[in-house]
């Protein structure tokens, strides 16, 4: 009991006098994370936006295999992705195999099918309302998904907000494309597991702390979020 | 009379609309000329939206629908849908999704005039969605307005509006008919057809049942079941 009290103050020690080895180790696991959200978002809101608002055959197969893709294991993408930029592999010529670069690739490909399932979602029931409006103006598929997502941006705010925060607290893939590298790939999952297991608990403890407490600021911004309130946001302005 | 039409800018010929099973318009033969105002009427779920939206064509048919490319065209719904913007950024929007009629520098020009014309300019600013409905449909009118189309469609205009909206909306109807434009709307309005329209259309179980100029329509004489639904006797009928 000593220990963990022991531990707790300690952590808080670390967090007040921003320790540098934990300063770096959020400010890196912000960096990956934002920047695969970014990308996942780039790419997945154009996916929802078409998915959304075309029909092809095999359309239904493609909302089937986007749907199952939600629930894709992070290990099973950093394996993919591991196997993708090892030495042997297609692109192992690269050699961006335990940089962060391939761990904001693992976590971009994890967030992807979240980012184009979830935006698919708000743009096609946007499109329900308004979606023969927009087609009357001229707006084609894939442009009349985008002026929904548009339409629909707190929505659409809240989703990257809840990509970024499915990415920050992911540990399994940024562990095998990242390799864990002291000073160089670590993040702060990675170093919560390293320094538990090593019964180091002070910093565990620490990243612990920072990482719900960022979880829990993603929540208060989405609460904060006007629809969320069940207000229009367009009525504030 | 027929003559002195101008071009047709519609025409259908035996052109018909199904949702699943269910039959919404049925070999509709139809040609809509430019400066036209026509009242599409008829009992609820006679087809009077569906045969709009087909003559606008977003809507898949069998048979043939014809287009004059002299123009756009525009349709105004029934509940007007208006992004979560600004007013003026919804005009906007329509008009750069309709960027090859109106070239990028008259565009704010051409949004302002239209906002001007339906009494919104001092609202620019306001969000959209922040607008009554009388002013959602004004809105909604000046979209259309703005993109200067060939036809536009409106899909009974002043439904759900009160009798003041209503009446400030079919002003402004009358006056973009006075303007040339060439109106297709659908409205359980008989009056207002009456006012606005020089063809009614009248439709029923998704048949163009009667399609007579205004005076004729409604001077007393042998429709079939214009006359019942012009008396307001038309029955109920469970088999559809």
């Amino acid at each position: 009991m000593n220990a963990v009290a022991e531990g707790f103050a300690t952590a808080f020690r670390l967090i007040v006098h921003a320790d540098p080895v934990l300063v770096h180790t959020v400010a890196l696991s912000f960096a990956v994370s934002g920047t695969a959200c970014l990308c996942a978002a780039w790419l997945g809101l154009l996916i929802g936006a078409w998915l959304a608002a075309s029909r092809f055959s095999g359309h239904r197969l493609a909302l089937l295999v986007l749907d199952t893709l939600l629930a894709l294991p992070s290990v099973v993408v950093g394996l993919a992705v591991y196997l993708l930029f090892s030495r042997s592999g297609p692109l192992g010529s690269w050699g961006i195999l335990f940089t962060p670069t391939a761990m904001v690739v693992a976590q971009a490909v994890l967030l992807l099918p979240i980012v184009a399932a979830l935006a698919r979602r708000v743009a096609a029931d946007a499109l329900r309302d308004g979606g023969d409006q927009l087609r009357s103006m001229g707006a084609g598929p894939l442009l009349g998904g985008l002026l929904m997502l548009l339409h629909e941006r707190w929505a659409v705010a809240t989703l990257l907000l809840i990509a970024f925060g499915r990415a920050v607290a992911e540990v399994g893939a940024v562990m095998i494309v990242g390799g864990n590298i002291d000073g160089v790939t670590r993040v702060m999952t990675t170093t919560i597991a390293l320094e538990t297991s090593k019964g180091d608990l002070p910093l565990a403890l620490a990243l612990g702390i920072v990482l719900l407490a960022v979880v829990a600021l993603l929540n208060v911004a989405i609460a904060l979020f006007p629809q969320s309130r069940g207000v229009d946001a367009a009525e504030l302005r | 009379m027929t003559a002195l039409r101008s071009t047709p800018l519609v025409a259908l010929r035996d052109a018909s609309v199904a949702f699943g099973s269910v039959a919404a318009v049925r070999g509709a033969t139809l040609v809509v000329h430019a400066g036209e105002v026509i009242a599409v009427v008829g009992a609820n779920g006679s087809g009077k939206t569906t045969l709009l939206r087909l003559l606008h064509g977003v809507v898949a048919h069998s048979g043939l629908r014809l287009a004059s490319d002299a123009g756009i065209q525009a349709m105004v719904f029934q509940r007007p849908f208006v992004m979560r913007l600004s007013v003026w950024n919804n005009l906007r929007i329509a008009l750069w999704l309709a960027r090859r009629r109106t070239p990028p520098g008259e565009r704010a020009e051409r949004a302002g005039e239209a906002l001007r014309r339906v009494g919104l300019l001092a609202l620019r600013h306001r969000a959209a969605r922040s607008l009554s409905g009388g002013e959602q449909q004004r809105l909604a009118l000046a979209r259309g307005w703005a993109l200067n189309p060939a036809i536009l469609f409106l899909d009974e205009p002043t439904a759900s509006l009160d009798p003041s909206a209503k009446k400030e909306v079919e002003a402004l109807l009358a006056g973009f008919a006075a303007d040339g434009m060439t109106l297709v709307m659908s409205t359980h309005n008989l009056g207002q057809a009456k006012r606005l329209a020089s063809r009614v259309v009248y439709m029923e179980a998704g048949r163009i049942a009667a399609d007579l100029p205004t005076d004729d329509f409604f001077a007393a004489g042998n429709r079939g079941s214009a006359d019942l639904f012009l008396k307001g006797e038309l029955s109920w009928s469970l088999d559809g």
